[in-house]
């Protein structure tokens, strides 16, 4: 008998890391597009950190960051009853942090790409610079913002290490499709370690194509 | 109306090099900034519009203060209310010609204009089409017209036909003194071309290496007023070739390419590429070298 619970919570676990990537991620690439900050170097560092990095690496650190036996998992403990680890909450920050090179980066090299003298012109047009990132900036990047969505969702899904260290396998609470996977590969239940396994590939293989299509304009050109 | 003094050190090919300008322009007067390439004109423009920030020094406009580096006050490019028009248009992609316009409106605004400036500048069928299916000079006219929608006093203009050919330099050169007149602005306009700064101006700042080297008036910078012909030309020389006893420049004026027939003497100075003035009285062209 399959048990969907994994997919539906590694869904809402994609869907609610890249919403909160989202509002995170378009400040943060616009400060490193636009800013001549010294510390600016550091920054990117630290954001693009996750794309080496092993995801065990961060999960361990998280782990030791959030358990309660430490001094900023007690405090959070006893301050806000909040406990990340083993938790869905814990693997939402864990994801954001994973992903967060996959959302920042496009948004940040689309800002970069667009001429200054768009931003320039809105503002001697007497718009601020909330409004020109609004109606002018972010409009005329929608293929990042839409390959950063795409490529940070797709991320979440396949996460694996970070998962582990900070989530266990509590079903489901923290038991994502691919803990869910090794599990049963473990049990040695083959079928429904391939059935799980083909949903992802082909989720995957859908939402990558989806992507190449809008951005290539191939959508455009068959519609007409 | 506008007196600026600016200070700034700008960082060129070159090395360093000071900008130190000092402009006095009247109300309703249109000015041209010409020069060589990197002798401070954007920079000029940028600073005047809050673009770029001066070192040190005071704009004042209509008696209002944009810039007093002593009084710290440094008005920024929304507070200014002028009219820009960038080089490379800067339409924004993502909006119709129209909705361009209509973002510039300003709170409460009146948006009659907006239907106005689309009739001065002609863009009635073009108004839902987005810019990126516009030809340069349709583009720039958008950029122009979206300028004037706040109803700026100040209008300047960064080489804006420098991309166009020369059919439509002379169409936008038409629109450009069309809403100056209309409108009442004072302009500030870039330019490398001789001849459109002599039809446009009624000022002109030579600039050279970051300083004003000569200002007055166009045609008699330009020609220091040694001639009186019966008609004539600005152009290019293009080739100079040796036939018999005379010399045959090929100058081109315009789009046209024109020989004209010359003495060793007259031919002495010039050189390919140099600008000249040709004139005609009743019988013989003259050729005269633009100073620069």
């Amino acid at each position: 008998m399959m048990d969907w619970s994994p997919i539906i919570l590694t869904a809402k676990l994609a869907l609610v890391t890249t919403m909160i990537l989202l509002i995170v991620s378009i400040p943060l690439a616009y400060w490193l597009a636009y800013s001549k900050s010294r510390i600016k170097p550091v920054i990117e560092t630290l954001v693009s950190m996750p794309l080496v990095l092993p995801p065990t690496v961060l999960g361990f650190y998280l782990l030791m960051t959030f358990s309660p036996g430490n001094a900023f998992g007690s405090w959070l403990q006893d301050w806000f009853g909040i406990r990340l680890i083993f938790s869905f909450s814990g693997l939402v920050i864990g994801s954001v942090i994973y992903s967060l090179p996959f959302m920042v980066n496009p948004i940040q090299s689309g800002l970069a790409s667009l001429p200054t003298s768009l931003t320039e012109a809105s503002y001697v047009l007497g718009k601020s610079k909330i409004k020109t990132l609004f109606s002018v900036l972010l409009p005329n990047i929608k293929p990042s913002l839409l390959t950063g969505i795409v490529l940070a969702f797709a991320h979440t899904v396949g996460e694996f290490g970070v998962v582990l260290m900070i989530g266990g396998n509590i079903p489901e609470k923290t038991k994502v499709i691919s803990i869910a996977i090794y599990d049963e590969v473990e049990a040695l239940n083959y079928s429904n370690a391939h059935t799980y396994s083909l949903i992802l590939v082909i989720i995957t293989f859908i939402v990558l194509l989806s992507v190449y299509l809008i951005n290539g304009g191939y959508l455009k050109r068959f519609w007409r | 109306m506008i007196e600026a003094h600016i200070h700034k050190t700008l960082s060129t090919a070159n090395g360093k090099m000071l900008l130190d300008i000092q402009l006095n322009i009247k109300k309703g007067q249109f000015v041209t900034l010409y020069g060589p390439s990197g002798a401070g004109k954007t920079s000029t423009l940028r600073i005047l519009a809050g673009l770029l920030s001066a070192d040190k020094g005071q704009i004042v406009v209509d008696d209002k203060v944009w810039l007093d580096s002593k009084k710290k006050i440094n008005f920024s490019p929304q507070q200014r209310k002028i009219g820009y028009v960038f080089q490379d248009y800067a339409l924004f992609p993502n909006m119709t010609v129209r909705r361009n316009l209509e973002f510039a409106l300003e709170k409460g605004q009146d948006r009659s204009i907006i239907q106005e400036l689309i009739t001065i500048v002609e863009l009635e069928e073009l108004q839902d089409r987005k810019p990126e299916t516009l030809s340069g000079g349709q583009q720039q006219r958008v950029a122009l017209a979206r300028a004037l929608v706040r109803k700026p006093e100040v209008l300047l203009l960064d080489e804006p036909l420098s991309a166009l050919d020369i059919k439509m330099r002379a169409k936008l050169q038409d629109y450009i003194l069309k809403v100056h007149r209309q409108y009442g602005l004072t302009t500030i306009l870039v330019s490398h071309d001789v001849g459109e700064i002599i039809k446009m101006s009624d000022e002109i700042y030579c600039l050279e290496a970051g300083k004003i080297s000569k200002q007055g008036n166009p045609s008699a910078i330009f020609t220091n007023d040694r001639l009186s012909g019966k008609f004539q030309f600005t152009g290019e020389v293009i080739a100079i070739e040796q036939e018999e006893v005379v010399y045959i420049v090929t100058v081109l004026i315009g789009n046209n390419v024109v020989k004209i027939i010359a003495q060793e003497s007259e031919i002495t100075d010039l050189g390919i590429g140099d600008k000249v003035i040709v004139a005609s009285k009743a019988f013989n062209p003259i050729l005269l070298k633009i100073e620069k």
